[in-house]
């Protein structure tokens, strides 16, 4: 028998197998400090190239490094909110040369880390561990000129070091994560706790929020850890989603077929979808960590650690189980969504007022979802109680909350404005009897049991009514009528 | 005239800082050649800066307690606008946009910059051959070093080029060639003065620190340079009481150990017979002097030479060609980083580079670096149990007197040994300082280290004037 089939769980494996896939995301975030990590640069995006920098953020001989105590704070924050032990830690150099990273080392946090041993909770229920989330500094960028940006072809390359140094906090979860939609509320998740504790903007388009994807498979049941690639340069919830499917059935190709998966960092390509060797796990940097001499070890007092604690603001978990228990008939999704997209407050106050939690609900999820601009709670409370007594249609009430998003007001002044004056129960059983009257032939097939003249009769009245009835209480006047 | 003295009279109006700039300047004229303590000497600014002092004690303001002081300034602290070389090709063209924070505090007390001298390339060495513009001679005798890496400010103080030189300390840079030029140097406990600004070589282990003619003016630098600073982590937070004023206080009932393993093996006879003599005036002057031991100190220099290539490794990795400095063109960016490597650095950071390199390699970490950090905390709890016995320590600051140019260069173990009397307070944080004390069989001078605890300056240099005094 051949050892490596024994080591590498699925290699040679038949045609039918089962695969699972094996996710572990490092995520890092730009943390939302007024200065650098080390220095008073600002720490803005954007910026005219080398305009945000200074002797520490250029690593000039002779400049040194001084921690910036707000990124220290944002840090336990992110820490607190994922279930992380807050431990004394050390700064260390990661050894390397890259053009743009100014003293050829980046500082970071190696054995002794500021936050370990947390756990995040995807909208399931699932708890994902988190394994630490330390402090480090970002590099510059490096801008590729001619040879269409690739570095092999360009003619020269430039470098800015605005965003050299701008603090940063790496976020490495466990492989737990088992699909690429787990992987993507995951992230989402996450960026959603960033953004509640004011720790990051969150923005993946402008780079403060990156992800790099650990990929394995394995057969399903095996309880044996796949060989991994690391895939970096997925720029959006989406392409990640794409990088690790295609990743997933890269590596299932390959061990179906008898090759092993090599340990490889790989770069995902937007364009042709797919991910491309960068350095295998041999040609990858030997860091030399060691303890950074320029910085004291960092030892947050319980005090500190307690006052931010008391400071934080509920966070999304929280906020899903607050909702969850004011609307307990509606989709743990669509609570997911609300809270994703921060409409919870809404949500819990128009249910507080009086609007009937599903209606409620229905709206946020999905007449919404562009936001909900002007609208107040108390507007969404009435609505929904305007269509629960029938004085708006389903059809009416959409149309009445996008003019309270645009232009705010109460919902009654709303919906007159729209011409959609509530139709009284007498002039509707009116109407009703009138096309009984002129339908005789229509109205006899109906009390036959013809299902399909329920239609023409509703039709009718919404023809009569341009669209004010409520067609559900057309439907129930006909049956009382029929008897 | 000393440091103090000069100060005094230019603040009082008897003497005009042009004058002593003009007569600093013309003794650099006269000698510089043979000596080479500079690498750049910037008369036109120093007499302008003279004129502008001159003029302020005119308009009855006070420059400053170092009020028209010459001071010449290791080449490796960053000047604003001036060229800081290290004496390495490497940082050829460089000039810093921002000036060291003992640069300005230098300023702020009136003293008056008039040149950066020479060194060992990075401050690595002991004899300031290591220079890629060539080496320093001693003034005392033109055929010795200086020793190093501070040779040039040693020299500088030695050959009456500046009353007042700053070198930096890592393993002994400025306490060896102190010794060896028969000046008074001083290596601060660590974290006294700011390293903002100084060029790193081991950050550890670095501390900036003064050399002058005389204890009292050493005092008075110390006094100016010394201090918290918000821009280096490091750096003591709570400010301590000036040196100078307890300068006179004796050493009346201080214990002093002679340390055992500083003071014995290797050390040449006619330097150990001055330790002795010191060691008679002290007690003379009613210390209680027995022998102390701190046996780890013997292991200070295995220590010290990965510990400070290590961290050196990482420091120097941003010389790359990209941002500053020389760039040998190549035809990918790791080509370029090592054609510029290659030729801006000489053999000796060449090779602590490629010794730092390995000690902190994958594999190797444990054996090297973590084994050289455990023996730093031994020699560290070693010298904690000694304080509790004495007061402060004495010994030889180098085994021998200053040797020929080209003796050490083709053997570094050799080189490297010339610090072992030094090394240890290096890896302690401890302070320490080399004071002339006579002269060895050959008449070159000798000086007899003091060490003291952490903050234990005032002591430390209530003995160096007594010993200063004795003579």
């Amino acid at each position: 028998m051949n050892a490596n089939t024994l080591d590498v769980p699925g290699l040679g494996a038949p045609a039918d197998t089962e695969w699972e896939t094996v996710v572990g995301l490092e995520v890092h975030a730009e943390l939302a400090t007024e200065t650098k990590l080390f220095s008073a640069s600002p720490n803005q995006f954007g910026g005219e190239p080398n305009t945000h920098i200074d002797p520490v953020s250029l690593g000039l001989p002779g400049s040194l490094p001084v921690l910036n105590q707000k990124a220290v704070e944002l840090a336990i924050r992110v820490g607190l909110a994922l279930n992380c032990r807050i431990q004394p830690s050390v700064f260390a150099r990661k050894n390397y040369f890259y053009p743009d990273m100014p003293k050829d080392f980046q500082i970071s946090q190696y054995d002794e880390p500021i936050n370990v041993e947390g756990w995040l909770e995807l909208p399931s229920g699932k708890r994902i561990g988190v394994e630490r989330a330390h402090l480090e500094e970002d590099t510059g960028k490096t801008v590729h000129i001619g040879g269409g940006g690739r570095i092999h072809e360009a003619g020269y390359s430039l470098v800015d070091y605005n965003r050299a140094g701008v603090p940063l906090i790496e976020i490495v979860g466990r492989p737990e994560l088992r699909s690429a939609e787990e992987a993507r509320q995951y992230v989402a998740e996450l960026r959603a706790i960033l953004v509640a504790v004011g720790a990051s903007d969150g923005k993946m388009e402008e780079g403060s929020l990156r992800v790099d994807c650990n990929v394995s498979v394995r057969p399903a049941g095996s309880d044996q850890l796949g060989t991994r690639c690391e895939i970096k340069n997925v720029n959006s919830l989406r392409s990640m989603g794409r990088a690790i499917e295609y990743e997933a059935n890269r590596q299932i190709d390959l061990l179906t077929s008898g090759q092993p998966v090599e340990q490889q960092t790989r770069h995902w390509n937007e364009d042709d979808g797919r991910t491309h060797a960068l350095r295998s796990k041999e040609e990858d940097y030997d860091y030399r960590y060691f303890p950074e001499p320029d910085l004291l070890p960092l030892d947050p007092s319980t005090k500190w650690v307690e006052e931010i604690r008391q400071g934080l603001p509920p966070l999304p978990r929280d906020r899903r189980l607050r909702l969850a228990e004011a609307a307990p008939s509606v989709d743990v999704d669509h609570i997911g969504l609300a809270v994703e997209r921060s409409m919870d407050e809404l949500a819990m106050v128009a249910i507080g007022g009086g609007g009937s939690p599903e209606r409620v609900m229905t709206h946020i999820v999905h007449n919404l979802a562009d936001g909900f601009g002007e609208l107040a709670a108390e507007a969404l409370a009435d609505l929904v109680q305007m269509e629960e007594a029938g004085e708006l249609t389903a059809t009416q009430a959409k149309k009445v909350l996008g003019a309270l998003v645009d232009g705010g007001g109460s919902p009654r002044e709303a919906a007159q404005a729209l011409g959609f004056e509530a139709m009284n129960t007498g002039e509707l059983e009116a109407l009703v009897d009138k096309l009984i009257a002129d339908h005789p032939e229509e109205w006899t097939r109906f009390c036959e049991g013809d299902a399909k003249l329920t239609g023409f009769f509703v039709g009718q009245v919404m023809k009569a009514t341009q669209g004010r009835a409520d067609g559900k209480a057309v439907t129930q006047l006909l049956n009382a009528r029929r008897g | 005239m000393t440091a103090v003295e000069i100060a005094a009279a230019v603040r009082s109006g008897q003497r005009l800082a042009r004058s002593v700039v003009d007569e600093h300047l013309g003794a650099i004229e006269a000698g510089e050649a043979d000596v080479h303590a500079f690498n750049l000497v910037i008369a036109d600014q120093a007499r302008t800066r003279a004129d502008e002092i001159d003029g302020a004690v005119a308009a009855g303001k006070d420059p400053g307690p170092l009020a028209g002081v010459p001071v010449a300034l290791k080449d490796n602290m960053c000047t604003r606008g001036l060229a800081t070389t290290c004496s390495s090709r490497i940082l050829e063209g460089w000039e810093p946009p921002y000036d060291a924070t003992v640069v300005k505090q230098l300023h702020n007390a009136g003293a008056i910059l008039v040149g950066k001298t020479n060194m060992d390339e990075f401050a690595m060495g002991s004899s300031t051959e290591n220079s890629a513009f060539g080496p320093t001679r001693n003034p005392c005798d033109l055929s010795r070093v200086p020793g190093g890496s501070s040779g040039g400010s040693a020299a500088a103080v030695a050959a009456g080029f500046a009353p007042v030189a700053l070198g930096s300390d890592t393993g002994g840079s400025i306490r060896q060639p102190a010794a060896l030029c028969g000046v008074v140097g001083v290596k601060p406990t660590y974290g006294l003065v700011s390293r903002y600004g100084l060029v790193a070589f081991a950050s550890s282990l670095d501390q900036i620190g003064p050399f002058t003619t005389t204890v009292a003016d050493s005092a008075a630098v110390l006094d100016v340079i010394s201090g918290p600073d918000g821009r280096d982590s490091t750096s003591i937070g709570e400010p301590q009481p000036p040196v100078s004023d307890t300068l006179g206080d004796g050493v009346d009932g201080l214990r002093i150990g002679v340390l055992a393993e500083l003071s014995g093996d290797g050390i040449a006879p006619d330097v150990a017979a001055r330790l002795q003599a010191a060691v008679g005036a002290l007690t003379s002057a009613g210390a209680r002097v027995a022998e102390a031991s701190a046996p780890a100190a013997v292991y200070g220099l295995s220590a010290y030479y990965l510990i400070a290539p290590a961290e050196a490794s990482s420091n120097l990795a941003r010389y790359d060609g990209v941002r500053y400095g020389l760039r040998v063109d190549a035809s990918s960016t790791p080509d370029m980083n090592t054609a510029t490597r290659s030729a801006g650095f000489g053999d000796e950071v060449k090779r602590r580079i490629m010794i730092g390199t390995y000690a902190l390699s994958a594999g190797y970490y444990d054996a090297y670096y973590g084994k050289a950090q455990k023996v730093r905390t031994l020699i560290i709890n070693d010298f904690a149990s000694v304080w509790e016995q004495f007061d402060l320590l004495v010994s030889p600051t180098s085994p021998t007197t200053a040797f020929s140019l080209g003796e050490r260069t083709a053997d570094p173990m050799a080189m490297y040994m010339s610090d072992v009397c030094t090394v240890p307070v290096n890896l302690t944080g401890q302070a320490a300082m080399s004071v002339p004390y006579g002269v060895g069989d050959d008449g070159l001078p000798v000086g007899v280290q003091i060490l003291a605890p952490a903050l234990g300056e005032p002591i430390m240099f209530r003995a160096a004037a007594v010993l200063e005094a004795s003579l």
